[in-house]
């Protein structure tokens, strides 16, 4: 902590932060552009000048910038002394924007504006000519309009070297620097969307959102959680005339900070696609037609089809959803809808989160750790939010070189010019190349039951009380003695796995690892990543039975009511296709149309998260609520409210009470009583226009304001918002702030934990500092055929993103993956197809890092179903095949993206 | 002996450079021999002891600057030869490297052993093709002989020299911005701290000096401290390269004591001003220097001196304003000059110096009006010394603010009648 004086008034501040963000933290108004609180400083907008004195005699000072300038015990500081640079800065900053806010996207919600105003810059004296400059089409996400930026950098430095894109940045020089790609074409960095966020103005706007543009005002918004994977960032969504317009990032330092990526931003908009269920429909036979019906009838359908039903939970479905289903079919008749294998993985990390002596890692936990180890998770694909944050993880390193020169932390361009390309060491086991193999100091191609037997020996390289391995290769005893020597001698080790590969060692591995690691109160962070939304949260409410899909499918009962959940996806086609032939009714809860579905003879309208409220556990057991943005038609209801008679609140209530470790549910929300002043907070903002004129064309009386499930928001622009002390943050704005720069004023500090809202909660606490260890398996026999391994792609293998037009332009349709030699041996040529046994033909692509024996599926995507394909599976020339325009090879993520062998791509 | 010329004594018009017998011959690498018998510290003592100051524009001792290096920890540290002379009017460095490529190979060579680099980069202006083939050839030769490679001359010592040529921005002067350009990165200048002494190219300790600056080295570890302070005149030390360029009779650059007075170089060495044009003003060292005017031509090319007249000497390369040349739209090439060479980092210099072209436009159009003047005046301090990220603006403001104190009756007959030059 330093003392200094601004002003004339004295100020308690920490000497680690710089100038600006003390001033920021201490609720003064100092205009910035460049400074960004996760990117730090790098000084070049000259925006936050202030003036700093050498003494007490000093009348004249010098100009600094607070940003670039580490508080001095003792020193006196001026932010008046420096408002005329400030006003020049802006004008000048000034003269090419083409002040065209009236039709600009950003209008309302922009920093330029903002700051333009508190710089007191109100005429325009230059006279001359603007520059111009030509916009590029930079994919189906995100809009270019140069004209408007005023070259503060921050998009180059979020896009380059905060998310390791490589295809954007800055080109030609003066006032003539042009921001964007060496040629029109879509943005690869899949985190592009928070362009939209950083950029200070509307240089880069949200593309979907402009389809079906509203002021930010206009939006009506709400606290929610993304629906995309299982690390639960918080977002914004906003509606207007019972659409959903957009999302935004909605900051939670424990979380997702400041950054989604674009499958969360993005991949929302099936809440308005026409495949969605708008009414409840009931038929009588299999074959007969649906016939609509009214909410009220629907309900009572529901009910009667309960008598004597099972109930197959969701883990996209709310705890709420799932706790409504369990308790309408009775806790002996409820299964998990999800397989056997995905349950047991579930359940293990749940014991291994709460008895073995772990750190569980938030994305602060990940960003901090100074060695990485990711066990055979294609993290970009399955949880892309945390390989962001594995890629800031790397730079410590650098931050610690710099911290050995004295650097301040906040100096980010002295560092990185230090560091170069020195970088903390991640190590990924994979059967595939990732992502992440670029900042990576080795990715080992191995399948996931040998990574697990690499791991398994790693954990008894550290300590060799876990069990050891045996029949490791030379290479592999080498590689495993490097990593355990790096975990070991790191200061905060995490390693990383998750369920994706279908491999329960792997989780042993992980935790076997980070087991050896623990020292006393010292423990490793283990980040066990789940598949959706809710996984945690429907394997807490199992509670350990194994009732998963298989045994739903065995328990030969006629009625079924499933929740929010495809059952194609989750068991083989045959399987499912037995299951529902078998039962005298179906009753499906859901609120897109898909195929299981289409097979029912009771479907119920659900509503999606934007329309509801509800309980979503994430990968690490945080629970969080996510309150509904707006009040869907009256024949769409939240599922745990078709579920159950019960009040909201009391459906949470009695699954707190119910389920094991899941009291921390009740406390997410400040409850059904709270008001402030007898006022709940409002969704929409005090400047919401069209309130009394929106509805006038139906009924020229306004409607009473609806209550909402959770009590705490209203569906009105009326009540007490965040800014006057609510305890619930929805849409941050601030007075002279209008931009998503306010978040620092809802901050302890800026860029640090909030002071309103809830970060959630987490469930699962580990206090075990015993060690105990999982057991090594005994080395995979051969298989016939090619042994399988699932491809994830962020963009097209989540069910619910994959319905909306923007994701589905970078997704692609399914494919599989070989090494040359096995292409060869299959007699393949580059524009041949593959028959998959028991599946479709596909399109293949040839990747050197694949081992021989092995193939990768596409899994989610169109044209294969992963689950119709055994653990090895034969693979044939496709008679007659031609390649379908929904193939789109460009669109795979992954490191040697431009090696991938397809001809007639790219 | 008593050599008064070291920088340019084995040049000669119309001769080729000195090969590396030749120059070995007339006394040269003896500095190495030299400096490898003393520790790389009493060598930089030695320099600093000198009074070198350094002649890219700054002025700065060239010992003292070296001494701000930490010591050596066996890692990689690095020499930069800025040799990217796009100075307005200044031609020394490209003398010195065409016509005696040797002399800045001997001097990078001592200097290097003295701060302990393994490596050495000169970094060429990329117009300076000559000097390309000449260096190159000088730097093979070097090779060949045992001055560079490992061990050289039978010491511990070893280096390596690398020439890159630039791709050609002004901003690649100033240090930072060429230690980003030699790595390949945009040349946009770093803030300081930290200096480059402590994280420069390729993170590492790195010292960027001027090729004249480096062409002292050998003289003072061959001749010693005391032989080089006696060649300036007065209290000052050392020789430096100055010239003149404008309608004077006989326009160049010459060898003369440090401490030689502007009317000495005009008079003496240029001949003075060609018939039928007098002298309105000068710009002592670059176009990035305030004018000044025929009262100061009796001031020594000191930098002191010529700040408390108010400029810099800069490079020392002088150029004549003639009553015959408009002195706005003088003042109007260099603006346009420096607003396209600004990097387009930094607030002030990208989008200010463009507002003064545009004026300093309107006035030679004849469309200048009474309140511009209120703007060139404000943007001279907006753009000011520690206003902006690095030097550049602060010195592009420099001709116009001192031609706003100088000429002030040319600016109002520029809004009244237009340009009265043409």
């Amino acid at each position: 902590m330093a003392s200094i004086t601004i002003d004339g008034k004295v100020f308690e501040v920490d000497a680690k932060n710089n100038l600006l963000q003390e001033c920021l933290s201490h609720a003064m108004d100092l205009p910035y552009f460049c400074w960004h609180p996760s990117m730090g400083s790098v000084g070049s907008c000259r925006q936050c000048a202030v003036i700093e004195y050498a003494n007490e005699d000093d009348e004249k000072g010098r100009l600094v910038m607070a940003c670039m300038t580490e508080p001095r015990e003792g020193a006196r500081y001026s932010i008046e002394a420096a408002s005329t640079f400030r006003a020049q800065a802006i004008e000048s900053i000034m003269i090419n924007h083409p002040h065209d806010c009236p039709v600009c996207e950003e209008g309302g919600e922009c920093h330029l504006q903002d700051m333009t105003v508190m710089s007191g810059h109100t005429y325009r004296r230059y006279d001359g000519k603007k520059k111009t400059h030509h916009n590029q089409y930079l994919g189906p996400f995100i809009n270019h309009e140069m004209n408007r930026c005023i070259t503060c950098y921050r998009c180059v430095r979020y896009y380059k070297d905060y998310a390791g894109g490589t295809d954007f940045g800055p080109q030609a020089s003066h006032d003539n620097t042009y921001f964007g790609r060496w040629q029109e074409g879509s943005l690869e960095s899949e985190f592009s969307g928070n362009l939209v966020e950083v950029c200070p103005t509307g240089v880069f706007t949200d593309k979907p959102f402009s389809k079906h543009y509203s002021r930010k005002w206009d939006l009506q918004s709400s606290p929610s959680v993304c629906t995309g994977c299982s690390v639960g960032c918080n977002t914004n969504p906003g509606e207007r005339y019972g659409s959903l317009r957009r999302i935004v990032n909605r900051f939670n330092d424990e979380v997702n900070g400041y950054f989604l990526c674009d499958k969360g931003r993005f991949g929302a908009e099936y809440v308005n696609s026409s495949e969605r269920i708008p009414v409840s429909m009931i038929r009588n036979s299999h074959d007969a037609d649906p016939v609509q019906i009214e909410a009220d009838i629907a309900k009572e359908a529901l009910s009667k089809a309960a008598k004597g039903s099972i109930g197959i939970g969701s883990p996209r479905a709310s705890m709420e959803a799932n706790f409504a289903l369990r308790d309408l079919v009775g806790e002996e008749n409820f299964y998990a809808g999800i397989a056997e294998n995905e349950l047991g993985m579930l359940d293990k990390i749940i014991d291994i989160y709460q008895n073995k002596p772990v750190n569980i890692a938030n994305i602060k936990d990940i960003e901090n750790s100074d060695a990485v180890l990711i066990l055979g998770e294609d993290l970009t694909n399955t949880a892309a939010r945390l390989a962001l944050g594995v890629r800031q993880s790397v730079k410590n390193l650098g931050r610690q070189m710099g911290a050995d020169l004295n650097f301040p932390i906040w100096h980010d361009a002295a560092i990185r010019q230090l560091a170069m390309d020195k970088l903390s060491p991640l190590y990924i086991l994979s059967p595939h190349t990732t992502r992440l193999d670029d900042v990576s100091h080795t990715t080992h191609i191995s399948s996931a039951a040998n990574s697990a037997r690499i791991g398994m020996a790693i954990a008894n390289a550290i300590d060799s009380s876990a069990p050891a391995v045996k029949g490791l290769t030379k290479d592999e005893k080498a590689l495993v003695a490097e990593i355990a020597e790096t975990l070991k001698s790191a200061k905060q080790a995490l390693i990383i796995s998750g369920t994706s590969s279908r491999e329960p060692a792997l989780l042993e591995a992980a935790s076997n690892i980070a087991t050896a690691l623990q020292d006393g109160d010292n423990k490793a962070n283990l980040a066990l990543v789940s598949a959706e939304s809710n996984s945690m949260g429907l394997a807490l409410m199992m509670q350990g039975n194994n009732k998963a899909l298989e045994q739903a499918i065995s328990a030969v009962k006629k009625s079924a009511i499933v929740l929010e959940n495809d059952l194609y996806r989750r068991a083989s086609s045959s399987d499912v296709d037995a299951f529902i032939n078998g039962l005298d009714q179906l009753v499906v809860l859901d609120h897109l149309k898909n195929r299981t579905g289409e097979q029912a003879n009771l479907v119920i309208a659900a509503a999606t998260f934007a329309e509801s409220s509800g309980t979503f556990v994430n990968y690490e057991g945080r629970a969080q609520h996510y309150y509904s943005t707006f009040k869907p038609d009256s024949a769409i209801r939240s599922s745990a409210l078709w579920l159950s008679d019960k009040p909201f609140n009391e459906i949470t209530a009695a699954c707190a009470d119910a389920i094991a470790n899941c009291d921390g549910i009740t406390d997410l929300t400040p409850g059904e009583n709270y008001n402030f002043a007898g006022l709940k907070v409002p969704r929409q903002h005090h400047r919401y226009s069209g309130r009394t004129s929106m509805r006038a064309n139906i009924n020229v009386h306004e409607p009473k304001q609806e209550q909402d499930e959770d009590g705490v928001m209203v569906y009105s622009m009326e009540g007490v918002p965040a800014i006057k002390d609510a305890s619930v943050l929805n849409s941050p704005w601030a007075p002279g702030w209008n931009s998503n720069q306010s978040i620092f004023k809802f901050q302890e500090n800026a860029g640090g934990a909030l002071k309103q809202g809830s970060n959630g909660q987490r469930l699962l606490l580990n206090t075990c500092t015993k060690k105990t260890w999982y057991e090594a398996a005994g080395s995979n026999d051969a298989k016939e055929g090619f042994e399988v391994f699932p491809l994830y792609h962020l963009f097209g293998s989540e069910e619910l993103s994959a319905y909306t037009p923007a994701i589905q332009e970078k997704a692609t349709s399914a494919y599989i993956s070989l090494n040359p030699e096995d292409a060869e041996k299959l007699g393949l040529q580059a524009s041949d197809g593959v028959q998959v046994e028991h599946n479709g033909a596909v399109p293949f692509i040839v990747r050197e890092a694949t081992q021989v024996g092995t193939v990768g599926i596409s899994v989610g995507l169109k044209g294969l179903n992963f689950q119709d394909i055994s653990s090895a599976v034969a693979l044939d020339k496709a008679d007659n095949w031609k390649n379908s325009e929904t193939w789109l090879a460009a669109n795979i993520i992954a490191s040697d993206k431009r090696e991938v062998n397809i001809e007639g791509v790219d | 002996m008593s050599i008064n010329n070291p920088l340019t004594k084995n040049i000669e018009e119309g001769r080729a450079p000195f090969t590396f017998k030749e120059y070995k011959a007339a006394g040269g690498y003896q500095s190495f021999t030299n400096a490898v018998k003393m520790s790389p510290r009493d060598v930089m003592g030695q320099v600093k002891d000198s009074g070198l100051g350094g002649r890219g524009g700054a002025g700065f001792n060239t010992g003292l600057k070296w001494s701000f290096s930490p010591d050596p920890d066996g890692l990689p540290r690095y020499l930069v030869i800025n040799a990217d002379e796009m100075e307005p009017g200044t031609f020394k460095d490209r003398l010195l490297m065409e016509s005696d490529p040797h002399l800045l190979i001997e001097g990078m060579i001592t200097a290097s052993y003295a701060i302990q680099a393994s490596t050495g980069y000169i970094f060429l202006r990329g117009e300076y093709t000559v000097a390309e083939e000449n260096l190159l050839k000088a730097i093979a030769e070097a090779y060949d002989n045992g001055m560079l490679g490992k061990n050289i001359q039978g010491s511990d010592y070893s280096l390596d020299i690398y020439l890159h040529t630039s791709a050609g921005r002004y901003i690649c002067g100033e240090e930072t911005a060429l230690i980003n350009a030699l790595e390949g990165k945009r040349a946009n200048p770093r803030f300081k701290p930290p200096f480059p002494q402590v994280s420069g190219l390729w993170g590492r300790p790195t010292l960027v000096n001027n090729v004249e600056t480096i062409c002292n080295i050998p003289g003072i570890l061959t001749h010693g401290v005391e032989w080089f302070k006696g060649l300036g005149l007065g209290d000052e030390c050392g020789t430096r390269i100055s010239g003149v360029s404008g309608r004077v009779k006989n326009p160049g650059c010459w060898e003369m004591p440090v401490g030689t007075t502007f009317r000495t170089l005009l008079e003496d060495y240029a001949g003075g001003m060609q018939d039928g044009y007098e002298m309105k003003a000068f710009l002592p060292g670059g176009g990035s220097t305030d004018f000044l005017t025929s009262d100061h031509l009796d001031l020594p090319m000191i930098p002191g001196d010529v700040a408390k007249a108010g400029s810099r000497l800069g490079t020392s390369l002088i150029m004549i304003l003639d009553d015959k040349t408009c002195p706005i739209g003088t003042v109007r090439n260099l603006i346009k000059f420096f607003a396209h060479e600004s990097c387009g980092w930094c607030t002030p210099c990208r989008d200010g110096l463009p507002w003064v072209e545009h004026i300093l436009n309107k006035m030679e159009e004849g469309e200048g009006e009474e309140k511009d003047i209120g703007v060139l005046k404000e943007m001279c301090g907006y753009m000011g010394p520690g206003n902006t990220f690095c030097a550049l603006a602060p010195g592009a403001a420099e001709p116009l603010q001192s031609s706003l104190k100088y000429f002030m009756d040319e600016y109002e007959s520029h809004i009244k009648h237009g340009c009265n030059y043409k």
